[in-house]
């Protein structure tokens, strides 16, 4: 790799300050630092820092989302052959499935990569690596047959105005994803809801409603299987069907210890909960849907483990984190039961605790300042 | 009342090139240096210039915040350079050692029958006194301040850190008039914290006149601000000094000896240490004759202390007043292709995000590299995992950053210092630089105060 490490050092000093190519340094750097761990090497404090940097993180998440990526461009062949009842082998569905997914993730990237990199130039900083795992996300959780043009239009709002307005990555309040996924949601209901969008060119003859929106009309009977809902072979957002191939991520964040296991268990403690809470008040069917089945069905199991662990919109404190994740469980099966407007509650629960987290943490830190308060009152009484 | 501590949280970074319990045989030093910036918030006033002769205990500078805080040549010799640095700021005061050295009679004396004043003042005139520090803040404490307790922990956890057994070893009387003479300096407790999961020193086990306290657990648990936090914590207008037990040596020497010997054990530790072992030496002893012979091949840092808090050196730099250690790691000023995305069986990491956090070995050499650009703060939970006591790390470095005094204040500022962060800036994925913001909130604070 020498000769390469001499071609960027020879282009190194045209992007620096008072080079030709300044105006693209971010850019250049971005490249530069992908390739090369830097050699950059300790001043002060620390001598020695962990292996672990932001690019590492953000691949791990990558990784852990492959399963579920992966089984989503089967699905999506899966499910489209399925409507039109035409006899496909396993390559004809993946192929189809990648047909499908792999414009929607370079349209993602491309149009949240721009401006990202507009905006580290803007800023004088890095480019962040927080948009890699975003622009990962967005292509799962939409319907396999979102307009491309929608998807980029969605994506530029998130990064722009989910992002980017309030510093960029680190500074974001709302979780940028599903801030897209909202924005396609409200902007475009026509081509986001209905029984018409989770399957790639579905056969009309062919009902296509997800489990969520038989259960949602009272129709439990025709409703998919408990296992065929955890294994995933149901119509739905491309990456969120199988919980299975989630929780396979969910286990690579865990063992890594990049996602937040206290925020995963307590989202679904809390919809567990939630679920057996409405059973036991059950005047409709939805009302008795068995709880378990709400872990499975739509993108909660997704949610929980991919989204609602985000670092920076989640709650920051340990204990903030239980009740973030417990409330968001509680919230997203209380939308889907009682609000019927949206047959999925867990964008809406995970975005209205995205706003309240701050609000969470602040009452765990003002009870560790209590403490300490108290601390030095005992002290001075006895 | 004597008190058991376990802490969970923490982490021993498993590095190679632990000293092994026997001494190097090296000549003696000709060169010593105290260096003013070993002492944080100090501005020195030379006592002496270049080419004047000094005695083992002659002071060299004093503090210009309180005149009455002397600091002392460890050796007798000749002052050979005073080195400025960036605003003719003085940065070290090199002394060129006698063959013999002599030494300033300062009179034997058992602290015990002296008063608060005169032990006071004989570690004063000695230059012995910046050995005791004070939380908060981490500085050299103030002579007319009443302490609530005094400090003294028993071990260093710290990455490649001495065994404090080996180097008190046979010191016992001299340790003994020191905690003695730090007696005589509080009305309130003098803690002794020694390891649990380490047979403990005789030296501490016999000492008289402290409260032996035990702690267990991973580094920062030899930490002092740790066992404080535990033990006899800081609330607002509190005041701690402490003191390290080979520092108490020193000190204990002065009262049964009646001179400023300065004779210290130190560990030179490190991967790229041939031999890793211990060296008899004298206090800001020029490392040369130490590494000399010993080290490997290659571009290399040399650190006055533990890879964690310690100051960068040349390998003809001088060790740290404080240090009782030298660790020589690698220089990481290399590119790697792709490095953040290699499985990284060799790569230690904190995160278990390398196979190393699956398949881990026994030591690692890790070098000097970055690992990474500078971020926002991304990952939350990371740096409590580090940090055992009731504090929330990332709360606090916030609130400095907004420079919020009153929030400092209320996140427990007064508690911390720098070596309590240490690992926190170590393990952090967004490389923020953790200690130098610490140490901006705590200058900011003491000046508050003032």
């Amino acid at each position: 790799m020498k000769p390469l490490r001499r071609f960027l050092d020879k282009q190194k000093p045209k992007f620096e300050k008072g080079g030709k190519l300044y105006r693209f340094h971010s850019f250049f750097e971005a490249m530069d630092t992908f390739l090369f761990v830097q050699n950059k090497t300790t001043r002060k404090g620390s001598h020695i820092r962990d292996n672990v940097d932001m690019k590492r993180a953000m691949i791990v998440v990558i990784i852990a989302l492959f399963p579920a990526f992966l089984f989503g461009m089967w699905n999506i062949g899966y499910q489209h052959f399925l409507s039109t009842g035409e006899d496909a082998d396993f390559f004809r569905q993946v192929l189809f499935g990648a047909v499908k997914l792999i414009p929607i993730l370079v349209v993602t990237y491309v149009s949240g990569l721009t401006i990202e990199i507009v905006f580290a130039q803007i800023r004088r900083h890095e480019v962040n690596e927080g948009f890699f795992v975003t622009g990962f996300l967005i292509p799962l959780i939409v319907p396999p047959d979102t307009p491309l043009w929608m998807v980029a239009i969605a994506t530029a709002f998130a990064v722009l105005i989910g992002k980017e307005v309030f510093g960029g990555t680190g500074m974001n309040i709302m979780n940028p994803a599903l801030l897209t996924r909202a924005f396609l949601f409200f902007a475009y209901p026509g081509s986001m809801s209905g029984d018409v969008v989770w399957i790639a060119e579905k056969a009309d003859a062919y009902s296509g409603a997800t489990p969520l929106a038989q259960v949602a009309s009272g129709d439990t009977s025709s409703m998919a299987s408990l296992s065929d809902m955890f294994f995933g072979f149901i119509p739905g957002s491309i990456g969120e069907t199988s919980t299975a191939a989630i929780l396979i991520g969910a286990l690579i964040l865990i063992i890594t210890g990049i996602g937040s296991l206290r925020i995963m268990v307590s989202v679904f403690a809390g919809g567990f909960l939630m679920g057996l809470l409405l059973n036991a008040v059950a005047v409709n069917p939805y009302m008795e849907l068995p709880a378990h089945y709400h872990l499975v069905m739509g993108g909660f199991a997704f949610g929980a483990v991919f989204m609602a662990t985000d670092p920076v919109t989640a709650a920051q404190t340990g204990l903030g984190k239980i009740i973030f994740g417990f409330l968001i469980g509680v919230f997203a099966v209380l939308i889907r039961v009682l609000n019927p407007a949206y047959p999925e509650g867990m964008m809406l629960a995970i975005l209205l605790f995205n706003v309240f987290a701050p609000l969470i943490d602040h009452y765990v830190v003002a009870a560790n300042v209590r403490r300490r308060i108290r601390r030095a009152k005992i002290k001075i009484n006895s | 009342m004597s008190k058991r501590i376990i802490l969970r949280k923490g982490l021993n970074i498993r590095l190679k090139g632990e000293a092994e319990k026997s001494f190097g045989n090296i000549t003696t030093s000709d060169y010593y240096a105290i260096k003013p910036t070993d002492f944080i918030g100090i501005t020195p006033k030379m006592l002496v210039k270049e080419g004047d002769a000094v005695k083992a205990g002659s002071p060299v500078f004093f503090s210009k915040g309180n005149e009455e805080i002397l600091f002392s040549s460890p050796v007798s010799g000749v002052i050979e350079e005073v080195s400025r640095g960036a605003k003719r700021r003085i940065e070290c005061i090199r002394i060129k050692a006698d063959r013999e050295i002599s030494y300033i009679d300062f009179g034997k004396a058992d602290p015990l029958s002296l008063s608060r004043e005169q032990v006071t003042e004989k570690l004063l005139n000695s230059g012995l006194w910046p050995m005791l520090r004070q939380r908060p803040y981490h500085v050299v404490a103030n002579p007319t301040d009443k302490p609530k307790s005094i400090f003294v922990s028993g071990f260093d956890s710290s990455p490649l850190a001495p065994d404090y057994d080996f180097i008190v070893h046979g010191n016992g009387d001299a340790f003994q008039a020191g905690l003695n003479a730090m007696s005589r300096l509080t009305s309130g407790k003098i803690h002794l914290n020694v390891n649990n999961d380490l047979p403990g020193s005789k030296v501490f086990t016999n000492s008289k006149n402290v409260t032996i306290n035990h702690i267990s657990g991973p580094h920062p648990a030899g930490n002092v601000g740790v066992q404080i936090h535990h033990i006899d914590p800081i609330n607002k207008g509190d005041l701690v000094w402490f003191v390290s037990a080979f520092d108490l040596i020193t000190i204990g020497k002065l009262f049964l000896e009646g001179k400023y010997e300065a004779s210290r054990l130190i560990a030179l530790t490190g991967s790229e240490v041939l031999h890793p072992r211990y060296y008899k030496v004298l206090m800001g002893t020029c490392i040369k004759s130490i590494v000399e012979n010993n080290i490997k091949e290659g571009n290399h840092r040399y650190i006055s202390g533990n890879v964690l808090t310690g100051d960068a050196i040349t390998n003809n730099g001088f060790l740290g007043f404080y240090h009782n250690q030298i660790t020589v790691i690698p220089e990481g000023d290399k590119f790697e292709f792709l490095g953040w995305s290699l499985p990284g069986i060799k790569k230690y990491s904190a995160s278990r995000t390398f196979l190393s956090g699956i398949l881990p070995a026994k030591a690692y050499k890790i070098d000097t590299n970055f690992h990474g650009g500078v971020r926002a703060f991304v990952f939350s939970g990371q740096y409590e995992k580090y940090v055992p006591m009731d504090i929330l790390p990332v709360y606090l470095l916030k609130s400095i950053l907004a420079e919020d005094i009153e929030l400092m204040e209320n996140l427990g500022i007064y508690e911390v210092a720098e070596e309590d962060f240490a690992l926190c800036e170590f393990a952090c994925t967004s490389k923020i630089e953790v200690q130098e913001i610490l140490r901006k909130g705590l200058d900011l604070m003491k000046k508050e105060m003032s």
